[in-house]
């Protein structure tokens, strides 16, 4: 690791400024993702502003049709939360797959969708959720949040402070975890909600989480596994690697996208 | 360089440190206490786990100053002089190691476990040691001990 300059932040506010001023700084939330960074070398911030003593920032809320969730609210307390549990069990499932238990134990919904993993979790329930990302700035849509991969359209010194999800008539979320990683090789989304059918799906897109839109179209017609199986996904745009080819990745998000429909009801 | 101090195994420990220096770096380099292992450098492997404010975490992947002021159990807090936890002695008695490398931060974990589900399932056990790998035993005596170790600590 670099040497870099750490201090905590009493508040969201002097969290933002801290970053701002600092040379070339970052927020430090669960570190799950940004420590084993700056270990490897691929970062070098000049500070670390880290928000975990700021209390406004943790919790979970119920806004009657929508749950709002902090951002700094680890993956372990939203898997656990009997609210979520039972006005979105597809978020609460989601959640408690995440990593490992130690991970989950510091990870943050905040600092994972500002990250935008190509293959994390969250930016699926965001976008087929329809969620709404809040900054100390402004309230940012689901559709307009991320930007490709490891890219969102947050700015310098933008700071999560929660994410509202409408609560769904439907929804479930089915991943196929790498075997190593337990990171998703493909996970779907699958929800009704305002109306909506959407589907989204995280680890498959080059450009990271995107809408599936040809299986939307047939669970809209008739909301069946067996709608959602019957639709080929072309490989375009997919990734290939060494877990996975792209074909064999447009192929899985059918069949997640099926399971996720028999698991919603 | 900054002074980061907390209680380690009920003992009040301070030492100066770098920003940069983890929290396992702290326990091993600063205190000498080398009972939590590093097997990664990826934050995957789990032989780093460790108790902060009673919940398991990997040492690896947190700073000593996020710790700071913090209650923080290692593996050598876990035995009373000579007589070892039972979780410890559950390991020994069914054959849950061989290098005994993964072994501090599997036992760890397994604590943090047990005390969320004090009667877990062979399967749970399975899926709550995702992040603890081991190279050696195949985990079959692992996870013998942690059902053992739980049932002990259940009397
Ligand atoms: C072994 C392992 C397995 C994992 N498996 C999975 C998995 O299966 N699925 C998955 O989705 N993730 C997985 N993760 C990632 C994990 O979920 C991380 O917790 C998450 O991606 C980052 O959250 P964090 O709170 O740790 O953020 P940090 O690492 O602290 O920060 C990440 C980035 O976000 C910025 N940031 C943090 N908080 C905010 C905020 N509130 N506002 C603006 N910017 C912010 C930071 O500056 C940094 O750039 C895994 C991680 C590990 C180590
Ligand atoms: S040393 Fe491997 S996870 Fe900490
Ligand atoms: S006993 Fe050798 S790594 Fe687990």
């Amino acid at each position: 690791m670099y040497q870099f300059n750490y201090q905590k932040a009493g508040s969201a506010d002097e969290a933002a400024s801290a970053v701002t001023a600092a040379e070339d700084g970052r927020f430090l939330a669960g570190g799950m993702t940004l420590i084993p960074t700056l270990k490897q070398r691929l970062a070098q911030p000049s500070d670390l502003v880290d928000l975990a003593g700021i209390s406004d920032l943790v919790g979970i809320e119920d806004g009657g049709d929508s749950i709002t969730i902090k951002g700094m609210t680890r993956h372990v307390d939203v898997a656990n939360s009997d609210l979520v549990k039972s006005k979105i069990p597809a978020l609460a499932s989601l959640a408690d797959n995440i990593g490992d238990p130690q991970v989950r134990n510091r990870g943050t919904i905040g600092g994972s969708l500002a990250n935008n993993d190509p293959a994390a979790d969250y930016p699926a329930a965001v976008l087929g959720l329809n969620a709404t990302v809040i900054t100390n700035k402004r309230e940012i849509a689901a559709e307009d949040y991320f930007d490709g991969m490891f890219t969102t359209v947050l700015e310098e010194g933008e700071l999560i402070t929660a994410v509202r999800f409408p609560i769904p008539a439907k929804a479930a979320y089915m991943k196929f975890p790498n075997p190593a990683s337990r990171y998703a090789l493909v996970g779907v989304m699958v929800a009704q909600t305002g109306g909506d059918t959407r589907v989204a799906v995280t680890g498959a897109g080059q450009d990271g989480v995107f809408r599936a839109s040809e299986i939307e179209s047939a669970l809209s017609a008739n909301w069946s596994a067996d709608a959602a199986k019957a639709v080929k996904m072309s490989d375009d745009g997919l990734n290939a690697d060494i877990h996975a080819s792209a074909e064999y990745r447009a192929h899985l998000i059918s069949v997640m996208a099926s399971r996720a429909v028999t698991a919603a009801g | 360089m900054p002074t980061v101090s907390m209680t380690v195994n009920g003992k009040s420990v301070s030492a100066e440190v770098e920003p940069r220096t983890l929290l396992v770096q702290y326990l091993r380099e600063s205190l000498g206490m080398t009972g939590t292992h590093v097997g990664c450098d990826t934050s995957q492997c789990g032989a780093c786990v460790v108790h902060v404010n009673g919940e398991s975490l990997k040492s690896c992947t947190m700073l000593a100053a996020q710790a700071e002021g913090a209650d923080v159990t290692t593996i050598e807090g876990l035995a009373d002089g000579d007589v070892l936890h039972p979780m410890q002695e559950a390991f020994r008695e069914n054959h849950g190691l061989q290098c005994g490398f993964c072994t501090p931060g599997m036992v760890m974990s397994a604590l943090d476990l047990v005390q969320k589900n004090p009667d877990p399932s062979e399967q749970e056990v399975r899926e709550w040691l995702e992040g603890n790998l081991c190279r050696c035993t195949g985990y079959h005596n692992i996870v013998k001990s942690i059902l053992a170790g739980a049932q002990a600590l259940r009397g």
